[in-house]
């Protein structure tokens, strides 16, 4: 038995050598932070429809960011699909993205694209406050996140700390209202005996159970829990008015420096930018379209019309490390 | 009066286990041992490497306030620890050496807690017990209106400890399942009462399979953020995973380097600890002693429920319903698999195949470092053995990064960049630690005066192996392997990394799932998971080890 087992393992180990050799470099590799669910459709399609050959490493952004990283020159990778600005500036500062050309970059409005040209917007998410309808009335809601430091909402809300788009918003919140305003906002959170949670998942799961009253979430998340439970009492509020509350934090495609597949990068980027795609984001993952002016589902405001605050989202990803270190110092991990 | 007999307080020595001088290995098992050792070391030399050439080490360890996590990731798992080293013992017991009912089924249950992703089973514990969950929802027509948060210390103490049992339970089941029954029915024999035959004579035989596993848990609390950052209680693992995160790579870096340095300190006082540990070598026998439980019987049978209960019943109906309720919501959206059901099986067959070939590789590569650290004390034996039990404590993210440093540099490893030879040996790295402590005690159970005996009748060394030895390991090294299956089922950073790209695994699935909120299909393939997890321990675990 056991040198039947070892045949087959020399075997096996051989063959996947084998393997290994014939992998082509014909092939359009994509690194995708957007998981299958959110993405695998429409690269399916492309692939099917112009018959190139794709292969998909799925894996957290910041996870992949950091492989690029390792990887540097050697990466087999020609496409980087992040779900956060995060991950696709920090692999932009490695100097390891290429510059889209115009027509591509033309497509999607100033706000949601690199200002130096190396990654466009495909989809966004809006920053919302998920609360618990049975416990929450309409006129309690606030208008602005500032509000929530106030006195009614003590020990009532819930934020997710550790989050990549949290941290992203916190990142905006330091450039947009300045550095003092932020840390006295997260002060007053803590002060305020706020809730802390690791994600969006767990914080809308909490409010549905009503263990929280609300959360500040991505609005993606609870419109996924209604499709699954529909007699959940969460609901999305969106704050107004150009509250810095209400930010719209957008996944991004790039290309890699080098890559040996830049027809078929570009080609593929340009196929998720058309209306289909990008309806595609808007009926099946309930984003917000970012290219080529489609409206966003029914109910939602347009992009034009969202009044959504004036950020730098280039800066979000260099930020990032100084707005954990204050999220940190502002005591609000736990 | 034979009750006042004085039993030695551990089984007599054994003379023929006796290790013996280093020089008497043959150098092909020291080479062997050496280059398996480097193998394992790989995670810890890329630390090194980039700590000293693009980190800033010593203002990483200095200017972070870890002492607080670093604090708290010592006093969780020295808790966690010492609860698994009680439950994980006591149910390998009863399982094992008692009359307890249903015995055969348990002990296909009782190592799958461990195949749960910690993402997913902390999350479901919490949507099962906290307030308003489901365990509340049942409860409310008896009056019960509310329960504590599971969160914090003891929130992550509870549920490790009910994730993590397994570590403990398996090798000493296996252990169990070889003692010799002699010594017992002597004790017995001499009127000690079967609480004191178990204290006296069973614990101390048991002694080196409770402290491997024992030093797993702590490994695994030590290096895991997954549970942790659910139950938001601060740990080290948590700073380690939100420094990556954020792209502060010196202090990445530093604090990865330092968990591996603090997992080679445990294991370095670990061996001290199992220093004065005498074994006994295992007689083949046909079934160990059974004790009846008589009017224990009832409470035994409880106890075992109720942590299977809580261990695997309660997240496995959460996830059920779950599905259920996500397949039934009438909605598209609700489930992708409901659509194409077909698109779990390669994810199935994929899982199957790396965590059984991950499990046969580990069991393969430790064997050496075990037999000549156990019969030799040898110095390579042993220094290979502290590097492979360090490398379980390596965080993924960085044994990941690690494996991308050496293939893409070491010019002829080329070929294995993003292959699954190059994942199979990420989880041999991460994971053989825990085949090598129960291949350990598996050569502890060959009596040398046989393979002696053999030689003198002219067996040559392979025919020994064969025929005598590895039999008689079987046991040891086959929970061994059973636990390297059920952590590379579930296995994430690495498998995201390394595999070659658009290679999926169940956990795969379920992470991605999970993170875009599709609960119901994180929850079938979770099911998926377990089923499957429990097919290949009985198959080749629990089958190949006939009384475990």
């Amino acid at each position: 038995m056991t040198r039947r087992l070892l045949l087959s393992l020399v075997a096996t180990l051989v063959a996947a050598l084998a393997l290994s050799a014939c992998s082509s470099s014909e092939q359009l590799v994509v690194y995708s932070g957007r998981g299958q669910n959110l993405i695998g459709p429409l690269l399916e399609e492309f692939a099917a429809e112009t018959g190139t050959d794709i292969a998909v490493r799925y894996g957290d952004s910041a996870d992949l960011a950091l492989l690029l990283a390792e990887e540097g020159e050697q990466t087999d990778a020609d496409v980087f699909l992040a779900q956060n600005p995060g991950a696709v500036a920090f692999v932009g500062d490695q100097g390891l993205l290429a510059t889209l050309p115009s027509d591509i970059l033309d497509q999607v409005p100033g706000d949601f694209r690199s200002a130096n040209d190396r990654w466009v917007g495909l989809s966004g998410r809006q920053r919302v406050l998920v609360y618990n309808e049975d416990l929450v009335s309409q006129d309690e809601l606030p208008s602005s996140v500032f509000d929530l430091t106030d006195e009614a909402y003590r020990g009532r809300v819930a934020v997710a700390p550790p989050n990549g788009s949290f941290q992203d918003f916190v990142s905006a919140m330091r450039i947009s209202e300045g550095e003092d305003a932020t840390q006295g906002w997260l002060e007053g959170l803590v002060a305020n005996d706020v809730r802390t949670y690791p994600n969006n998942n767990s914080i809308v799961e909490a409010v549905g159970r009503g263990e929280v009253e609300m959360g500040l979430v991505n609005h993606y998340y609870n419109v996924r829990f209604l499709a699954e439970d529909p007699e959940l009492p969460s609901r999305n509020h969106r704050f107004g008015g150009g509250d810095i509350g209400a930010l719209v934090i957008s996944s991004s495609i790039s290309m890699i420096e080098g890559s040996d597949q830049s027809d078929a990068a570009q080609e593929l980027i340009r196929y998720l930018l058309t209306e289909s795609s990008q309806e595609y984001f808007r009926d099946e993952t309930f984003e917000y379209p970012l290219a080529n002016g489609v409206d966003p589902v029914e109910g939602l405001p347009s992009l034009a019309d969202l009044e959504v605050p004036d950020v730098d989202i280039d800066a979000l990803g260099s930020e990032l490390e100084a707005t954990v270190e204050l999220i940190e110092r502002s005591g609000l991990q736990d | 009066m034979a009750s006042r007999t004085d039993l030695p307080t551990g089984p007599p020595d054994h003379a023929s286990t006796a290790p013996r001088r280093d020089d008497d290995a043959g150098p092909g098992l020291r080479v062997a041992a050496a280059v398996i050792g480097v193998l394992f070391a790989a995670p810890l030399l890329f630390l090194l490497v980039r700590n000293a050439t693009d980190g800033s080490y010593w203002e990483a360890t200095l200017g972070t306030t870890t002492l607080g996590p670093l604090w708290r990731s010592l006093l969780l798992a020295s808790m966690v620890s010492a609860a698994t080293a009680f439950v994980g013992t006591a149910a390998a017991w009863l399982v094992v050496r008692t009359d307890l009912p249903g015995r055969r089924v348990w002990r296909i249950l009782l190592p799958l807690p461990l195949v749960i992703p910690s993402f997913i089973g902390a999350f479901a514990l919490i949507a099962a017990f906290s307030p308003g969950g489901l365990l509340v929802r049942l409860l409310a027509p008896l009056g019960v209106t509310t329960l504590p948060e599971v969160r914090g210390l003891w929130g992550a103490f509870a549920v490790l400890t009910l994730l993590t049992y397994p570590y403990v339970y398996l090798p000493v089941a296996a252990r169990l399942s070889q003692l010799p029954p002699s010594y017992e029915e002597a004790a017995r024999l001499l009127g000690r009462s079967p609480g004191q035959v178990f204290r006296q004579v069973v614990l101390p035989q048991l002694r080196p399979a409770v402290l491997a596993g024992t030093l797993l848990v702590f490994l695994y609390v030590v290096s895991d953020f997954g549970a942790v950052q659910l139950l938001r209680y601060d740990t080290f693992a948590r700073e380690i995973y939100v420094a990556w995160k954020s792209f502060d790579l010196e202090t990445g870096l530093a604090l990865s380097l330092n968990l591996g340095l603090l997992a080679l300190l445990v294991v370095v006082l670990e061996r001290i600890a199992g220093r004065g540990t005498r074994d006994v070598s295992a007689e083949r026998s046909e079934r160990g002693l059974v004790l009846p439980l008589g009017r224990w019987k009832p409470a035994a049978t409880t106890a075992v429920g109720a942590l299977l209960t809580l261990a695997l019943a309660a997240p496995v109906a959460v996830l059920t319903y779950w599905a259920v309720r996500g397949l039934t919501s009438g909605s598209r959206f609700a489930s992708a698999v409901a659509n194409d059901p077909g698109a779990l099986l390669v994810p199935m067959l994929n899982t199957a195949r790396v965590s059984v070939l991950a499990a046969v590789v580990a069991v393969v590569a430790v064997l050496p470092i075990a037999w000549l650290a156990i019969r030799y004390r040898s110095r390579v034996g042993t220094t290979a053995n502290v590097l492979v039990v360090a490398g379980f404590a390596v965080p993924g993210i960085a044994l990941a990064l690690a494996l991308v440093f050496w293939t893409l540099r070491a010019g002829p490893l080329r070929g294995l960049y993003q292959t699954e030879t190059a994942l199979i040996l990420a989880y041999v790295v991460h994971f053989g630690a825990q085949s090598l402590r129960a291949a350990e005690v598996a050569v502890t159970s060959v009596p040398t005066r046989l393979g002696d005996a053999a030689r003198a009748l002219g067996a040559g060394r392979t025919r020994r192996l064969a025929t005598v030895e590895l039999p008689l390991m079987l046991p040891g090294l086959a929970a061994g392997g059973g636990l390297v299956l059920l952590s590379t089922m579930k296995e994430l950073p690495a498998t995201l990394l390394l595999a070659p790209p658009g290679f999926q695994t169940l956990a795969t699935r379920i992470w991605a799932d999970t993170e875009g909120a599709y609960l119901a299909d994180a929850s079938i393939a979770s099911l998926l998971l377990i089923a499957l997890s429990g097919t290949l321990t009985w198959f080749l675990v629990i089958r190949r080890s006939d009384a475990l």
